[in-house]
């Protein structure tokens, strides 16, 4: 069977995590033995600027990125970045949101306001669209900075992503030996989050 | 063989390239998106890895590393071929011994950079051949034949890598087993090292005939891709574009992939142009290949379809030669699938980069401002000083440039009145000094002011000459701006601290009333570097603030309006420096006395 190549983009907030969530993935789809590449922007990433990566995934991958309107799954870890790309994503694509804020300079100064329709407007747009509170997980599990295990775990179980495959190994394998069990509580807690979620089945490229 | 399948950006894979070709020599100065070359590089056995103060000093370091026998490797973004462009002019004609490899990495799109160049055409206008790579895996082969190419055809190497080969990620096999040897031949002393004109009138012979022996090298034949599945349309392309015609066309077209794109194999392109009734050019940024292939008397279009603006994908290719008179087929209709939405939604913020809460720059920026200075900028982390609410200068050009612009603009200024021109230490170290001294050598009413965090912030923290330790860690003479200033014969040369206003005003003040030739260094370490340490942090006495907002002008990413319209400060994000508390007038701001975790 031919496996569509698929894409995912990742974004986000410089610190928020990303590089962490996408290198899960990418150590997992490599074991599942795909084809992986991935492409990454991370320009002024350090002074607060979005930051976004995609990973596209199939039996044969040419280009490392795609461009608007392209987009099976975006994950976002903040929901003004998540208006930002939301365009970026095919029809009838999947949105996995973080429910967080982080109001840029314009809206700390009361420039402009941070709006407060995200999720209805994101909610009209005709894709899969799943906010999850992962940033109040995290602060759950005790570290906020988890919300990106917690996001992967979200996604992974969310879209069965090489689903007979031991992603708990590879979280273990990624992060810091002494960070183990909180990863993994996190990442488990992420497939918990959306357990009650149908598994959705990505748009066909075709 | 023991291979392990691993994933690799294009700019680990050049390193790894690099090092498996025995490399001696690698060397370079930071700028996105080329700096991880270097950095993947200094993690592995071997070569003597280094950055260098700036990149006509890298490549004229590899050159001579070159010239005595080692292979060398020289990195830079771009802008920097530029800065590197005479040498690299000159060793072209001169020859090398040891293999020599540039890698400049374009930024098509401007991510992080001034401005978009392509670089295809310093291999034309240099008579440098040139390879192009288009993911990981041809990143590591190419760079590694690169070597062989330069000592076989006594010629540099320029390996052009952009953003989307040197920041993705591909997948590639290395061998486990392979163990770093390093290459080096003989050095053999010949005057045709010498760059006078009767040399260069007979190496320019020499040269032209390297040129064409290359294109007929067998395994140059090997970087090229012709993949002929259509006699309709066939397409012209290489690099980053390829996989973007693969993505959108499969195998519907005719498809050939230079990886050689100076000098251009007219043959193979004649070859290919005969096989197909319609030729396409598909390439990012300039009609490069195009002009070269109308040149050589073939009907081609490229331009007409393909934007020479910013960044190409898949989508913009699709798009492009969707709606044309060409007879190709779209088997991939998800390179055209339907949108989620029309273009972006409305009203969304924008989210600017921003100088960090704590950052050591915002000080002096904010006095500069307060002062009315007319001043000139540069390149770094601090070029965000240009951005409200901070303003605090008006014009920049390229790394250096903020001293010798401002120089030029005291002359249109009123008698008396004097320019600042502003940069980082990095910068100060890579372009600064040859301004500065300019200043003292004609006596300009000029004022040069480094901001000395101690750290090329900008790129990721690379160490330079300021920071008093080598690439490797290992520890050098540290250099001080002000002891350089003041050999040159600035006087008074006042060196302040990064968070203390009150001295930054008033060194700003006697550096516009000095007779002679003032020069400033504000300095305090960058707050990210690991170690540094901040104040106790800061907070507002909500209610004996008085709403003016002062503190707001600091474009403090820390502080913010509150739910009742007064400032407050995050106590997270707040590092301590307590320039917010010196701005305020009406002593709301305190000290919050607590210990940090
Ligand atoms: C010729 C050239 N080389 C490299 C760069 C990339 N670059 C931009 S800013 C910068 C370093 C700035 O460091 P510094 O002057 O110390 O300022 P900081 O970022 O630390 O504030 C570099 C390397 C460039 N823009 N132009």
């Amino acid at each position: 069977m031919i496996r569509e190549t698929r894409t995912i983009m990742l974004d986000g907030v410089g610190g928020q995590g990303i590089i962490m969530a996408s290198k899960i993935l990418i150590d997992g789809l490599i074991q599942a033995d795909y084809d992986v590449k991935s492409s990454e922007v991370h320009g002024m990433a350090q002074r607060g600027g979005s930051v976004i990566t995609q990973l596209r995934y199939g039996d044969r991958v040419y280009s490392s990125l795609v461009g608007e309107g392209a987009v099976d799954v975006l994950f976002a870890m903040e929901k003004l970045e998540a208006m930002r790309y939301a365009h970026f994503l095919k029809k009838d694509g999947l949105l996995l949101m973080n429910e967080m804020e982080i109001p840029p300079a314009s809206v700390l100064t009361g420039e402009s306001s941070y709006p407060g329709d995200i999720n209805e407007r994101l909610g009209a747009l005709p894709v899969k669209f799943f906010p999850i509170a992962a940033e109040a997980k995290a602060r759950e599990l005790g570290n906020v900075r988890v919300m990106n295990v917690i996001m992967a775990g979200a996604l992974i179980k969310l879209i069965g992503l090489a689903d007979d495959l031991d992603w708990s190994a590879v979280v273990t394998a990624a992060v810091k030996p002494q960070y183990k069990e909180l990863n993994l509580e996190a990442f488990r807690s992420g497939m918990e989050l959306v357990r009650h979620s149908r598994p959705q089945v990505l748009v066909c490229n075709r | 063989m023991l291979t392990t399948k691993v994933m690799l950006t294009g700019n680990e894979a050049v390193a790894r390239g690099a090092w498996e070709a025995g490399v001696g020599l690698g060397i370079g100065y930071p700028g996105t998106p080329s700096t991880e070359i270097l950095e993947a590089l200094s993690l592995k056995d071997g070569p003597e890895v280094c950055w260098a103060v700036n990149e006509k000093v890298a490549l004229e370091e590899a050159y001579g590393a070159a010239v005595g026998g080692l292979r060398a490797i020289v990195t830079m973004k771009h802008v920097g071929l530029n800065v590197a462009a005479d040498p690299l002019f000159i060793t072209a004609y001169l020859g090398v011994n040891g293999g020599l490899v540039i890698a400049a990495a374009d930024d098509p799109g401007m991510h992080s950079s001034q401005n978009e160049q392509d670089n295809r055409w310093y291999a034309l206008h240099a008579k440098v051949p040139m390879l192009e790579p288009a993911d990981s895996e041809e990143c590591l082969r190419f760079t590694k034949l690169a070597f062989e190419l330069s000592e076989r055809y006594d010629v540099p190497i320029l390996l052009r890598l952009v953003t989307r080969t040197s920041h993705a990620g591909g997948l590639v096999l290395l061998n486990e087993e392979m163990k770093y040897s390093r290459i080096k031949r003989d050095y053999v002393p010949s005057p045709r090292y010498v760059t006078l004109p009767g040399n260069s009138r007979a190496r320019k012979k020499v040269l032209e005939r390297n040129l064409a022996a290359i294109v007929e090298d067998e395994s140059v034949q090997t970087l090229d891709l012709m993949e002929i599945t259509s006699p309709e349309v066939g397409i012209i392309t290489s690099g980053a574009s390829y996989n973007y015609v693969k993505e959108v066309f499969g195998d519907s077209c005719s498809v050939l992939k230079l990886g050689l794109v100076y000098p251009l194999n007219v043959n193979r392109i004649r070859e290919f142009a005969g096989m197909v009734r319609e030729l396409v050019v598909v390439e990012e940024l300039d009609p490069y290949l195009e002009n070269n292939i109308k040149a050589m008397g073939i009907r081609c279009e490229g331009k007409k379809y393909i934007t020479s603006f910013y960044e190409l994908n898949p989508q913009i290719v699709a798009a492009s030669l969707a709606n044309t008179t060409l007879n190709i087929p779209f088997p991939s209709a998800g390179s055209r699938a339907e949108p989620a939405a029309p273009g972006p939604l409305p009203g969304v913020p924008a989210r600017p980069a921003l100088l960090c809460a704590g950052c050591p720059h915002r000080g002096f920026f904010y006095m500069a401002k307060k002062a009315k200075l007319m001043m000139t900028g540069d390149i770094g982390c601090y070029s965000l000083g240009a951005m409200p609410p901070l303003e605090a200068f008006e014009a920049s050009i390229c790394m250096g440039g903020g001293y010798t612009m401002a120089q030029g603009l005291s002359l249109t200024v009123p008698e008396g009145q004097k320019v600042f021109g502003v940069m980082g230490d990095s910068t100060f170290f890579h372009s600064g000094i040859t301004g500065a001294l300019e200043g003292i050598y004609n006596g300009r009413a000029f004022v040069p002011v480094v901001l000395d965090n101690r750290i090329t912030a900008m790129t990721g923290h690379q160490q330079n000459p300021g920071t008093g330790r080598m690439m490797n860690g290992a520890p050098t003479l540290m250099q001080e701006p002000a002891v350089l200033f003041k050999a040159m014969g600035y006087d008074p040369v006042m060196q302040v601290g990064a968070y203390d206003l009150d001295a930054i005003r008033s060194a700003i003040q006697t550096a516009k009333m000095a007779s002679g030739k003032a020069a400033i260094v504000v300095k305090a370490p960058c707050r990210l570097i690991r170690g540094v340490e901040g104040g106790s942090r800061r907070a507002v006495h909500q209610n004996q603030c008085q709403d003016c907002r002062l503190c707001l002008r600091l474009g403090c990413p820390a502080i913010s309006l509150g739910e009742d319209g007064k400032p407050v400060i995050d106590a997270l994000s707040c590092f301590g420096c307590g320039i917010c508390q010196q701005v305020c007038r009406h002593e709301s701001i305190y000290e919050v006395a607590e210990v940090r975790s």
